[in-house]
């Protein structure tokens, strides 16, 4: 097991992991990067949740969902 | 909306899905299978105790981390997408979609998140038999959620364990051990890690192979190919069958599907298979012409895949669109016929909800839920537009079939080589190891093609079709998004395969 095996330990252990990273440094940097483009550009700006955003409450997205399967049934 | 910009927002957000989907499942293989070979490299450390293998262990755990680094995080935009390109299919299988998803998430954060960072932080701070468990854990916790987003996969081919709910238009989940354990969900799953150990087992021999032809790190390369043709060979032999259960399970319930990668039109008792063929492009169901221009055939085979004997009779692409009233199956016009009806009877119910009307709502429902099962079909235009893309269904199948055998004998060879200490004289042979890894790349798209296209035009089968689980939205936001992950997937890919590059060139520290 963890040798000093406290919360302390874990933490030291931790701390020290990501100071001797090499090339895992670049990685952090690439995984931080990716996930402010993911989630503070394309989340935010462009993939809006649909039913989320447009209506108020479940019974208006049911009611929304229902008409999407009523009037898709003969697409003009 | 009008139908054809209807239409196209479906084609986009479907290739927006695929090129996400496609481009995830660059790094998914790489880490089920290469994980569990840093756990068997390590193993032999600990069992040994010699510090090649312990060098070995980290080099390929080193690529396992920019593999799993690069990779994270990519299969969230799907989820994303769900909520904006795919609303319709989001609010009616939430319930039965959602939970696997959200167990996957608990799974991969308790099991990969707590274990990884003992195995990359952990060598000479942990004792050598708690490391060696960590790295275990990395590799069945990878695995284990795999095992989650498959079952919501298969849910999606073969939907188990659930009813619909006419109040709420949702599908809700009622039995969760149908849900886990269903015949497909199982299908898939033994079979998509099975492949993953191949590709993983190809990565390292790819990897090896090429140290070999630059005559540098042999004897860690003769090694890694040693441990990875073993499980490479173990992992072939499995995948096949599990291969075949998977076919005996899509004849079983996505008889379409089979009829398509088999490129098998007129039902027959005991068919032969299709080993390899030219597609006839005019062929069209229903129609006389034959279906491939050129082909080899084994007979009676397609019979015992299917059915399980030689006395089966397994139905093509015209028995399931036309019908075989011999065989009692109902032709795809009685179910859109049926469909439409429940369609009409859902509507109906809640109209006679709406005005207070129980009596009358009641009779709608019952006369919905004789119907219900074929309400997918209601949203279908035409019998043949149950039919997927057959030619490519056909060849991406084919393609995946004859790779896998290629990929057995070349386990074959590189073991025996390895063992022999032969590998350094055979350049032809590690040049193909070489490629491998590209090969089997090929190979587990291919699969997913199989899996994806061979399904349409279904969403969820036969009860949700792609065209309606469509969000109202327009195409050309769905074109923007498409455009801009091709840009940041190429980006990302790039500084993958350079890390990746620089870190093999730099190669692992010798003994």
């Amino acid at each position: 097991m963890i040798k000093n095996f406290c919360l302390t330990g874990i933490v030291r252990f931790y701390l020290d992991g990501f100071r001797r990273m090499t090339v895992g440094k670049t990685l952090w940097k690439l995984i931080i990067i990716k996930l402010i483009v993911m989630f503070a550009i394309l989340k935010l700006f462009f993939f809006p949740n649909f039913l989320a955003e447009n209506f108020h409450n479940d019974q208006q997205r049911a009611d929304h969902v229902f008409q999407q399967l009523r009037d898709r049934q003969n697409p003009q | 909306m009008d139908g054809v910009g209807l239409a196209t927002t479906v084609d986009w957000a479907r290739y927006q899905f695929a090129l996400t989907a496609m481009y995830h499942w660059i790094f998914v293989p790489i880490t089920l299978g290469l994980s569990f070979l840093c756990a068997f490299f390590e193993t032999l450390y600990v069992r040994s105790g010699k510090e090649e293998w312990k060098n070995t262990a980290k080099f390929w755990m080193k690529l396992f981390g920019i593999n799993f680094a690069v990779g994270v995080a990519t299969g969230i935009i799907m989820e994303f997408e769900f909520g904006t390109n795919w609303s319709n299919y989001s609010w009616m299988v939430g319930d039965i979609f959602g939970a696997p998803l959200a167990i996957e998430g608990i799974v991969a954060f308790f099991l990969e998140a707590t274990f990884f960072a003992v195995m990359f932080f952990g060598w000479d701070r942990v004792s050598k038999g708690f490391h060696l468990f960590s790295t275990w854990m990395v590799a069945i916790g990878s695995n284990l959620s795999a095992l989650w987003i498959l079952v919501a996969n298969g849910w999606m081919q073969y939907p188990a364990g659930m009813h619909f709910n006419p109040e709420t238009v949702r599908y809700e989940m009622v039995n969760f051990w149908q849900v886990l354990f269903s015949p497909v969900a199982m299908a898939k799953f033994t079979h998509t890690t099975s492949t993953s150990f191949i590709v993983g087992s190809l990565f390292v021999i790819s990897v090896s192979s090429w140290y070999l032809l630059r005559g540098k790190h042999k004897e860690m390369a003769r090694k890694s190919i040693l441990v990875a043709s073993v499980f490479g060979l173990v992992a072939t032999i499995y995948a096949g069958i599990t291969g075949d259960e998977s076919a005996y399970v899509n004849a079983k319930t996505q008889p379409m599907k089979l009829a398509a990668y088999e490129g098998y039109y007129k039902g027959e008792t005991n068919p032969g298979i299709i080993a390899l063929g030219i597609i006839n492009r005019d062929k069209k169901p229903g129609d006389n012409q034959a279906a491939f221009a050129a082909s080899v055939k084994i007979p009676g085979v397609l019979g015992l895949m299917a059915g399980r004997g030689f006395d089966k009779f397994v139905p093509g692409i015209d028995d399931l669109v036309y019908g075989n009233a011999e065989q009692k199956i109902l032709s795809a016009a009685d179910k859109i016929s049926r469909g439409k009806e429940a369609i009409a009877d859902l509507t109906a119910y809640k109209e006679a909800k709406k005005a207070g009307d129980e009596a009358a709502a009641q009779a709608s429902l019952a006369k919905f839920t004789a119907n219900q099962e074929f309400m997918g079909y209601g949203y279908l235009q035409k019998a043949e537009d149950t039919v997927p893309p057959v030619a490519l269904t056909f060849y991406s199948f084919h393609i995946m079939v004859v790779l896998g055998i290629v990929f057995l004998i070349l386990f074959i060879v590189f073991l025996r080589k390895a063992a022999k200490n032969t590998l350094m004289g055979s350049q032809v042979l590690l040049f193909v190891g070489f490629i491998s890894f590209f090969l089997a790349m090929i190979a587990s798209q291919a699969g997913w093609i199989v899996a994806e296209v061979g399904r349409q035009p279904w969403a969820i089968q036969d009860m949700l079709p792609v065209n309606v689980a469509t969000t109202n939205i327009g195409a050309a936001s769905v074109q923007t998004t498409f455009f801009l992950f091709l840009v940041i997937f190429t980006v990302l890919l790039i500084a993958e395969i350079g890390i990746m590059t620089k870190q093999i060139n730099n190669g692992p520290k010798e003994v």
